[in-house]
C-alpha cells in the first residue's frame, strides 16, 4: 500500500526540484552574459514577479480550493499604491511596500467576507466581480492616468539605498521575494494552519464537525494569498516603471489560474513552473507569428484534455507525489 | 437522578409537508449508552442531525450540559464537546488515517493558527491520535492513505476520530452501516470498552450490536418516540414488537 | 433628466436585457444540464455576427444571411462540442475554465486572421431601418424595438418549450438532477447536445441581431460574456426563468445606471467629483449588484437546484 505522501519526511523530491528552479534563477544573469543580456533578464524578472502571484494564487486554489478569479486585482492594487506614492513624491519600499500590503490585505478581508460565503463558480463569479470593481475604480482615477495608466519615474529605493536601480539588482530582489513567498507558503502548508485548509478542502462538512470555522480559515488564508500578490503588483509597477488598470483585468486574472493549472496545482514550485511556461512561451511563439493565440488556445487545450495535472503531472514519476 | 448530559425538549422538525422530528423528547445521562433504534425513515439521522446542528429545529430546544445550544452553529457545538459519526463515511481521503485523527486532537488541543513548525512532527497531537487509532485497531494502518482504507477500517476511522474529540457526548449514526460480519463484531468490542466513559447515543440498525450494547434504548417510528426505557422492557413492549421488532427479532 | 430621456433609456436596458437574455440562456442551461462552464459561449455569439456578415456578402439579404449564419454557427458549435467540450464534461471547473479559454484565444485571433481586425457592419434591413415615434419628440430605432421583440418571443418560445413538452421536460430534470436523468434510461449524450445546440443557436442569433447596431470585430464576445455569467449567477445556474429576470434586471440597472449616474450622484455632491465618481460607479453597478444577491441569496435568485 502507498504510503501518504509526506508523513514523516522533513524533505521531500519535491523540494530538490524547488532547489533546483531557484539555482537556475540565481545563475540566469550569468548565462544570459552569453545572449541578448537585457532582454533575458527583463523576461525571467517578469517571470518571477508572476511567479509569486502564482504561488500565492496556488496557496489558495491548489491547497484551499478557492478558485479566485479575481487575483489580478491583488497585483493591481500593489502595483497601484507603488504608482500613486510615487506620483505625490514618496518613493521609497520603506514605506510603500507595507502600504501595498494592507492595501491588499485589507481589500482581500472585505471582498473575502462576502466571497467566502458562496462555493464553486459562484465564488468564481464573485471574486470576478470584485476585481472588476477594483479594475472600473482604477480606469476611472483620472489624476493617476486612468485608462492609459501611469508612469513612475524611478524605482523605488529602500531607506535611501537604490537597491532596484540596475535591472541586475532588481532581478535578484525579486528573486529574494520569490524565495521568501515560497518558503513562506511552504511552511504555511505544513503548519497546523495549513493542515486546516488542505481538510476543508477534502472535506469541510468534517472539518466543521470537528469544531474548526472553516470560514475564519479560509478569510485568512485568503487575506494572506491577496498580500503576496499585492507584492507582486508592487514589484511589477518598479520593474515596468508603469502602471495600468490593464494589470487588474479578467484576463489576466484567467492568465493567473492558467499558469497555475498549467504548471501544477498543489505543489508552490508548479506555480513557478507554470508561470514560467506560460510567459515564456508567450514570448517565443509571438515572436514566429502575430497569430501566435491560434497556437496557444488549441496548446492550452491539449494541455488540459491530456496532461492532467499539468507539467507536474507530466513529471510526476521523477518529482514524487503530491505534497500534503 | 443524575442530571443528563444531552437533553432534546419537544423537538419539531419538518420537510416540506413531512413531519420528520414529531414532538421528540428524550435524554441521555452521564456514563449510559442510549440506542435509538426504528426503520428506515424514521428519521433518525435527522435527529442526530439536528443535534449536532447540521439541520435547524423547527421548534423545541436542545440541551447540553445544562447550556441551550439549540442556536449554535455545528462547530461551535464540537467545540462543546459534542462528536459525532457519520452514516456515510466523512473522512479525509488525501490524508493519512493518523493525520485524519491527530487532526481532531489538533481541534481542542490549543489554537490551529500556528503559521509556523510542521504539524505533522508535534507529538502533542500524534500521539494522542495514535492512542485513539489503537482503541479501534488501525494503529497497523496509521500511515495508510484514508482514500485506500477498507470500508470496515473507515468506519473504525470515523470512530477513532470521534475519540479523538476528547468528546463529552458522542453521536454514532450507524457506526456498522455495510461492515462485515467480522468487522461488526470487532467494533461491538470497541463500543464495550469505550461505554462508561463518556455518554453515548447510538443509531443502530443491527440488532445484536443494540441489545449487546444498550443501557436504555428508544424506539422511532415516524418521527415519533414510541417507546422509550431499558432494553428488556422495550423488547417486550407488544406495540414496538408489532410496529418494528416483530419480523425482525434475534 | 427629460421624460423621453429616461423613456428611451428604459428601451435600451431592455434591449441590452432581452439580448443578455437570448446568450445567458443557452450559457445557463449548458451550466446546468451539463454542468459545464463555457468560456466559449462569447465567442459562438461573436461567430454568429461574422457568420451573418459572410453569408450576407455572398446573397445581399439580411434574412439569408440570418437563417444561413444560424446553421453555421450551429454547424461550428455541433463541430466544436465533438472536438474539444466532449472531453471535458467530467473534468472540474477549473479545467474547463481554462480549456474554453483555449477556446475564446483561438476564436478571437481565428476571425483576425480570416477577416482581418477591423469591425465589420451589418446593414439593418430596409423595412426595419429608420426610426418610429414613440411620442412627441421622441423617435426610437425600430431595428431596436425588433431586438426587443423577437427577444422576448425567443423567451416565450423557450418558456412553453421547456415547460410543456418532453424534451423540455428533460432538460428542466437534467438541470435538476443528471445524474438521475441519466439512470432513468434517458441518452444524455443526445440530450447534452440538444442543449448545447440550442444555446449555440441562441448566442449566434443574439449576435446576428446586435451585429447592425455594434461593430463586429475580434473580441466583441468577451465583456458580453462577463455580463451574460453575472446574469446566470445572479439569475440561479440553470434556471431559465432567472436568467430572464436576472438578465432584464442587468440590462435596465447597467444602462439607466451609466445614463443617470452622474445625475443622480449630483443631487448629494457637487458636479465635479460627480462627474469622476460616476462613471466609475456605473460601471461597478452591476457587478454590485451581483456582490448583494450573492451575499443574501449565495446560489442566486431562482437555482435549478434548490437551496442546499
Amino acid at each position: 500500500m502507498t504510503p501518504a505522501s509526506g508523513a514523516g519526511r522533513r524533505f521531500a523530491v519535491s523540494d530538490l526540484v524547488a532547489l533546483a528552479i531557484f539555482v537556475i534563477f540565481a545563475l540566469v544573469p550569468f548565462a544570459a552574459k552569453l545572449g541578448p543580456e537585457a532582454y533575458v533578464l527583463t523576461l525571467v524578472t517578469r517571470v518571477m514577479i508572476f511567479a509569486i502571484a502564482a504561488v500565492s494564487l496556488d496557496l489558495i486554489v491548489g491547497y484551499g480550493a478557492l478558485v479566485s478569479f479575481g487575483h489580478a486585482a491583488f497585483i493591481g492594487l500593489g502595483a497601484y499604491v507603488a504608482g500613486i506614492l510615487a506620483s505625490h513624491g514618496i518613493g521609497d519600499a520603506l514605506v510603500a511596500l507595507p502600504v501595498a500590503i494592507i492595501v491588499s490585505t485589507l481589500f482581500a478581508l472585505a471582498t473575502g467576507v462576502v466571497c467566502l460565503r458562496t462555493k464553486g463558480v459562484y465564488f468564481i463569479m464573485i471574486t470576478l466581480a470584485f476585481s472588476q470593481m477594483a479594475f472600473f475604480t482604477a480606469s476611472s482615477l483620472s489624476p493617476y492616468g486612468g485608462d492609459d495608466g501611469l508612469t513612475i519615474h524611478a524605482r523605488d529605493t529602500f531607506a535611501g539605498f537604490a537597491w532596484m536601480k540596475g535591472d541586475g539588482a532588481l532581478y535578484y530582489v525579486v528573486l529574494g521575494f520569490l524565495l521568501l513567498t515560497f518558503l513562506l507558503c511552504r511552511a504555511l502548508i505544513a503548519s497546523r494552519f495549513g493542515r486546516v485548509l488542505r481538510g476543508a478542502r477534502q472535506n469541510s462538512t468534517r472539518m466543521a464537525a470537528l469544531g474548526f470555522e472553516v470560514f475564519r480559515y479560509q478569510l485568512v488564508a485568503y487575506a494572506i494569498s491577496g498580500a503576496l500578490a499585492g507584492v507582486s503588483g508592487f514589484l511589477l509597477a518598479n520593474a515596468t516603471n508603469f502602471v495600468s488598470p490593464a494589470y487588474m483585468s479578467w484576463q489576466r486574472s484567467g492568465e493567473l489560474i492558467i499558469m497555475v493549472v498549467l504548471g501544477g496545482l498543489g505543489t508552490l514550485y508548479g506555480a513557478i513552473i507554470g508561470a514560467a511556461a506560460f510567459i515564456i512561451a508567450e514570448e517565443w511563439l509571438a515572436g514566429f507569428t502575430e497569430h501566435w493565440k491560434m497556437i496557444f488556445g488549441p496548446l492550452l487545450i491539449l494541455v488540459v484534455v491530456f496532461a492532467r495535472g499539468g507539467l507536474i503531472g507530466l513529471m510526476s514519476l521523477i518529482a514524487g507525489p503530491r505534497r500534503d | 437522578m443524575t442530571e443528563p448530559v444531552l437533553r432534546l425538549e419537544n423537538l419539531r422538525k419538518r420537510f416540506g409537508g413531512l413531519l420528520v422530528t414529531d414532538d421528540v423528547t428524550l435524554d441521555v445521562v452521564p456514563g449510559e449508552l442510549h440506542a435509538i433504534i426504528g426503520p428506515n425513515g424514521a428519521g433518525k439521522t435527522t435527529l442526530i442531525n439536528q443535534i449536532s446542528g447540521t439541520l435547524s429545529s423547527d421548534a423545541g430546544r436542545i440541551l447540553f450540559a445544562g447550556q441551550d445550544i439549540t442556536a449554535l452553529p455545528v462547530h461551535a457545538r464540537a467545540q462543546c464537546g459534542i462528536a459525532r459519526s457519520f452514516q456515510i463515511t466523512s473522512i479525509l481521503p488525501e490524508f493519512s488515517a493518523l493525520e485524519n485523527v491527530a487532526l481532531a486532537v489538533q481541534a481542542h488541543a490549543g489554537t490551529s493558527y500556528r503559521f509556523f513548525g510542521r504539524a505533522q512532527d508535534e507529538a502533542a497531537l500524534n500521539e494522542p491520535a495514535l492512542a485513539a487509532l489503537r482503541e479501534t485497531g488501525l494503529a497497523e494502518r496509521a500511515h495508510i492513505r484514508a482514500a485506500h482504507l477498507s470500508h470496515g477500517e473507515r468506519r473504525a476511522l470515523e470512530l477513532a476520530i470521534a475519540l479523538a474529540m476528547q468528546p463529552k457526548l458522542l453521536l454514532l449514526d450507524e457506526p456498522m452501516a455495510g461492515t462485515s460480519h467480522e468487522e461488526t463484531e470487532r467494533l461491538i468490542a470497541v463500543l464495550r470498552r469505550l461505554k462508561g466513559r463518556f455518554p453515548i447515543m447510538l443509531i443502530e440498525h443491527d440488532m445484536t450490536a443494540v441489545f449487546a450494547l444498550a443501557d436504555r434504548i428508544s424506539v422511532l417510528i415516524y418521527g415519533r418516540i414510541l417507546a422509550s426505557g431499558k432494553p428488556e422492557v422495550v423488547r417486550a413492549d407488544p406495540q414496538v414488537v408489532a410496529a418494528y421488532l416483530g419480523e425482525s427479532m434475534e | 433628466m427629460s421624460t423621453s430621456l429616461l423613456i428611451v433609456q428604459t428601451l435600451n436596458g431592455l434591449q441590452l436585457g432581452v439580448l443578455l437574455f437570448l446568450i445567458s440562456a443557452g450559457l445557463t442551461l449548458v451550466f446546468g444540464v451539463m454542468d459545464f462552464i463555457n468560456l466559449a459561449h462569447g465567442v459562438q455569439y461573436m461567430l454568429g455576427a461574422y457568420l451573418a456578415v459572410m453569408f450576407y456578402a455572398l446573397t445581399g439579404s439580411f434574412l439569408a444571411a440570418l437563417v444561413l449564419g444560424l446553421l453555421a454557427a450551429l454547424a461550428f458549435g455541433l463541430l466544436l462540442e465533438f472536438a474539444v467540450f466532449r472531453h471535458l464534461y467530467d473534468r472540474d471547473h477549473l479545467e474547463q475554465v481554462i480549456a474554453t479559454f483555449g477556446v475564446i484565444l483561438f476564436l478571437n485571433q481565428g476571425v483576425k486572421f480570416v477577416w482581418g481586425a477591423s469591425p465589420l457592419s451589418l446593414p439593418i434591413p430596409e423595412i426595419f431601418s429608420g426610426s418610429v415615434v414613440l411620442m412627441p419628440g421622441l423617435l426610437y430605432p425600430i431595428w431596436r424595438l425588433v431586438i426587443i421583440g423577437s427577444g422576448l418571443l425567443v423567451a416565450l418560445g423557450l418558456y412553453f418549450l421547456v415547460g410543456n413538452t418532453r424534451v423540455g421536460m428533460l432538460v428542466r430534470a437534467g438541470a435538476t438532477n443528471a445524474a438521475m436523468v441519466s439512470a432513468l434510461g434517458v441518452n444524455i449524450r443526445r440530450l447534452f447536445m440538444i442543449v448545447f445546440g440550442f444555446g449555440t443557436m441562441l448566442a449566434a442569433f443574439a449576435g446576428i441581431m446586435i451585429a447592425p447596431i455594434l461593430s463586429v470585430e475580434p473580441g466583441m464576445g468577451d465583456t458580453i460574456l462577463i455580463l451574460a455569467f453575472v446574469v446566470i449567477v445572479i439569475g440561479g445556474i440553470g434556471s431559465i426563468r432567472g436568467a430572464f429576470v436576472a438578465a432584464l434586471l442587468i440590462g435596465l440597472v447597467d444602462t439607466l445606471g451609466r445614463s443617470f449616474a452622474v445625475d443622480i450622484l449630483r443631487l448629494f455632491m457637487s458636479p465635479s467629483p460627480a462627474r469622476t465618481v460616476g462613471p466609475a460607479i456605473a460601471s461597478m453597478l452591476i457587478y454590485l449588484l451581483m456582490a448583494v444577491v450573492l451575499y443574501i441569496r449565495p446560489t442566486g435568485l431562482f437555482p435549478a437546484k434548490g437551496q442546499s
